[in-house]
């Protein structure tokens, strides 16, 4: 049984077939690289499953239970979270109130008007453990918009992270950043992905990334996948390699 | 029959002074991405300069030259634009919305104490020119034929502006501009200066429905707000940032505020609300609205 | 540091911080309590008005400063709180303060939770003008049903008696008002205060924060954006109108000017001249602002024009308002010595 599962999943933007006709899955606790050129459809795709906007034909299966039509926060509750390409983040907060923030409104304490939040203890331990998990703990009480770029691209997925979800969908984690610092970020978050049993999709255009670090790999061409398989399998496919030269780091 | 068509002709009225109001408004939206919370006392100002050129300095001028004078109100509202886009507006374009919202709220607050400061706290008429334009016998009522005029002018400057926009190059820089403003920029285009100029185009439409309004009804105080209103409930019926969703806002909101004014004249206003708020749960950006 | 360790430390930091808000509020706090004995009458009177206007500033800001959202109609929760009042004085011969404290709180919930509905759904400048159009209809209700409201000349109410009979204003007016009256909105304000503080820093007021700098964000966290600005909307009324019910008392009158854009417009101002960004500057700057008006409005009937243009000038140069700019000044002169 698949993690998550779509089906025939369509999406137009006027003329253009962003998303056609898409039969995407993942499954349990796998680590899963997204690739393909700009407009490809990937983050589209990913829009979709998160539920950013709906699809206009198709369905999409998250354990079993029909998200298709589910607003983004039922699909949160449900498991699904996502980060952002370009940094998303409560900048004017804290790293720490990031984090806190987010638990707070997981555990569905942000209904509570007349409480401090600081009065939640665990709240506020499970952030710093989050942060801690993250390498970001030494930037809890920075505010978001004032440390490194590559801090920013780890707290935003710090944050979805801090959702407890079960499938966590990553759109670009090191982009932006210094080749020098992308193997540490992808260190972190596919350890911590794996030690926590999630599974992880990741949109990615740097294929040394992308090789070393899933466990499967699922190419995009023009709004359809083009292949699915093992790096192995994708290294090897004529397809893949022929629409994805020039786009591909030189290897 | 008779009184059908005066209704319409009503509508047309309103729908031609509301359409260079809300479409002067949508203008400067489409290609600047503001909304100027002043906008609706540059039309109080151009009602204000036109009462004064034809109702109080020319007064007893022919026609003629009354209504040569006429779009005083106009080019006055323009002027003004071209001075305040550059220094109170053009700062706050890099800085949060709320900062832009407080400065032209501010603008609104200026305004409206600099009309009363100007011309006094009583209406301002002109009706002269009104009156000299007789009546036309419609069935068995009269009918000001100066209405016509209004109505007449509200066709001219849809087509006008539609021909500017579409027709001319400057329209297509300002289409480009509003489209993608730094590509435009990158491109080579004057952003500044395309600025300045679609705000003051936007300034003077609106002046131009202050002018053509005040020799049927007197410029009054409070009369800004009015038209901000309003204004508001035609781009939100039609969309912002479209001209094609202001003229068709405008004549929904024509067609409307006349049939409640015949029919529920007690609830006039709140009848235009509700169409508003109907068209906003069904169609949050409006009938031709870009979000 | 172990993870309780610096949970502790937080909660330490927050107590900190609560240390230093007491810092300033204690001895403001103090002088508010001695002012009746030691200032004359008039004054004390002038502070009356300027607390039940902080009180309202203080709701407005919830909304503009904590929720990024900038109301021009403000001015209709504070007219319904005034004229909740005067209804009830008029029609149900009403004249405890409490009660009318209730009806009011009654009354904006309803119209708050009304106009909530229709202009939450929006932001930025449909909402400020949805929200200026609504309390501009509620203005105008006011003069077309002037057999219920009194129209333009108003309602009248007379001074209320306090805590269930317990101090009525029986003898000299102004004394009461002064003393009696003033000591009572003072415990209410100071409830407020501690009330909004604490909804500010709860984690409703994060999440709201967070709606404020990313509600792509704040949705991909959970956070139903509409429901969060809907409850931000209804408190900041309900605030705002109980300022109103507090005001219409003292004034002796409600008139419907109260819910004019205009009224509106000096909240909007004095909220920015205090500092949006802070939270005392809602609280400072009414105080502030009802103090200036007092003397400017017998100078010059240009009233608008002076308000806007300071308004612009406090945009272009003092953004952070008093509140903000003190703290800079502090922060520089900590620094330099």
């Amino acid at each position: 049984m698949s993690l998550l599962v779509t089906k025939e999943l369509v999406k137009y933007f006027g003329d253009t077939h962003a998303v056609d006709h898409v039969n995407f899955t993942v499954k349990h606790r796998e680590v899963l690289a997204l690739i393909g050129s700009n407009g490809a459809g990937k983050t589209t795709l990913v829009n979709l499953i998160s539920g950013l906007f709906p699809p206009d034909r198709g369905q999409i299966l998250f354990r079993d239970r029909d998200v298709t039509h589910e607003s983004v926060h039922g699909r949160i509750e449900a498991g699904i979270a996502r980060s952002f390409q370009l940094v998303n983040l409560f900048d004017q907060l804290s790293a720490l109130d990031n984090i806190a923030l987010t638990i707070f409104s997981r555990d569905h304490k942000t209904k509570k008007l007349v409480s401090l939040a600081s009065a939640d203890g665990a709240v506020w331990d499970e952030a710093y453990e989050v942060l801690r998990l993250f390498g970001l703990d030494a930037k809890a009480r920075m505010l978001a918009g004032g440390v490194s770029q590559g801090e920013r691209k780890l707290l935003d997925v710090a944050v979805a992270y801090a959702l407890k979800p079960k499938l966590l969908f990553l759109d670009e984690p090191t982009s932006g950043v210094s080749t020098r610092e992308k193997a540490p970020i992808m260190d972190t978050v596919t350890s911590v992905v794996r030690s926590m049993g999630i599974s992880a999709a990741i949109i990615e255009h740097d294929m040394d990334v992308v090789f070393n670090y899933s466990d499967r790999i699922v190419a995009m061409h023009q709004g359809t996948i083009l292949a699915d398989g093992t790096p192995d399998e994708i290294r090897r496919n004529e397809a893949v390699r022929t629409t994805l030269i020039g786009t591909a780091d030189a290897h | 029959m008779e009184v059908l068509l005066i209704h319409l002709v009503n509508a047309l009225l309103y729908a031609s002074v509301l359409f260079l109001i809300a479409g002067g408004l949508s203008l400067i939206y489409g290609v600047m991405r503001i909304v100027n919370l002043a906008h609706g006392n540059l039309y109080a100002f151009g009602a204000y300069v036109t009462a004064w050129a034809i109702g109080g300095v020319a007064a007893g001028a022919p026609s003629s030259l009354l209504l040569v004078l006429l779009p005083a109100g106009a080019f006055a509202a323009a002027v003004l634009g071209a001075a305040l886009e550059p220094t109170l507006l053009r700062p706050f374009y890099k800085r949060a919305e709320e900062y832009q919202l407080l400065v032209t709220f501010g603008l609104l607050m200026i305004l409206e104490d600099l009309l009363r400061f100007i011309w006094g706290p009583y209406p301002l008429s002109a009706s002269e020119l009104f009156e000299n334009f007789g009546s036309l016998t419609i069935g068995d009522s009269l009918y000001p034929t100066y209405n016509f005029l209004v109505i007449g002018v509200g066709i001219v400057a849809a087509v006008f502006l539609w021909a500017f926009i579409y027709k001319t190059r400057f329209g297509v820089v300002l289409r480009a501009t509003s489209q993608n403003m730094r590509m435009a920029s990158a491109l080579g285009v004057n952003v500044n200066r395309v600025y300045v100029q679609a705000f003051t185009l936007g300034c003077f439409m609106a002046g131009l429905g202050g002018a053509i309004v005040v020799p049927g009804q007197s410029a009054v105080l409070g009369m800004g707000v009015d038209a901000l209103v309003l204004a508001f409930i035609v781009v939100v019926i039609g969309g912002l940032g479209s001209l094609e969703g202001a003229l068709v806002g405008a004549l929904i909101v024509g067609v409307v505020r006349e049939a409640g004014i015949a029919w529920f004249p007690e609830i006039e206003l709140a009848v235009l609300y509700l169409a508003a708020a109907i068209v906003l749960l069904v169609r949050p950006a409006g009938l031709f609205g870009r979000p | 540091m172990s993870t309780p360790a610096v949970a502790a430390s937080a909660i330490a930091r927050e107590a900190g911080s609560l240390r230093h808000v007491f810092r300033w509020a204690l001895p403001v706090a103090v002088i508010l309590l001695v002012v009746p004995w030691i200032v004359p009458q008039y004054t004390a009177i002038l502070l009356t008005y300027g607390l039940i206007m902080a009180i309202g500033a203080l709701g407005f800001n919830l909304l503009l400063g904590y929720t990024g959202l900038l109301s021009f109609g403000h001015s209709a929760y504070f007219g319904v709180g005034a004229y909740v009042v005067a209804l009830m004085v008029k029609y149900l011969r009403v004249g405890s303060m409490e009660l009318f404290l209730l009806g009011a709180i009654v009354g904006s919930v309803i119209v708050t939770a009304v106009f909530g509905f229709v202009c939450v759904r929006y932001t930025r400048i449909f909402f400020g003008i949805l929200t200026l159009a609504l309390s501009q209809v509620l203005w105008s209700l006011a003069f077309k049903f002037f057999w219920v409201t009194g129209g333009t000349d108003g309602l009248r109410v007379p001074t209320p008696s306090l805590l269930a009979g317990l101090a009525t204003g029986t003898g000299d007016k102004t004394d009461f008002m002064s003393h009696t009256y003033y000591y009572y909105v003072l415990v209410i304000f100071f409830a407020c205060v501690v009330l909004m503080w604490v909804i500010v820093n709860s984690p409703f007021g994060k999440a709201l924060q967070a709606i404020r700098d990313n509600e792509t964000r704040a949705e991909f966290v959970g956070v139903q954006i509409w429901r969060y600005r809907f409850v931000a909307f209804l408190v900041s009324g309900v605030f705002t109108g109980l300022a109103g019910a507090l005001w219409v008392p003292l004034n002796g009158l409600t008139t419907p000017d109260i819910m004019h854009w205009t009224f509106s417009g000096e909240i909007v101002f004095m909220t920015v001249l205090g500092g949006f960004r802070s939270f005392a500057g809602p609280i400072v700057g009414a105080i502030v602002f009802n103090y200036l008006k007092t003397y400017a409005v017998g100078y010059t009937v240009y009233w608008q024009l002076l308000l806007g243009a300071v308004l612009v000038a406090l945009v272009v140069s003092l953004p952070t308002g008093i509140v903000g700019t003190a703290e800079r000044l502090a922060a520089r002169w900590k620094k330099g010595s």
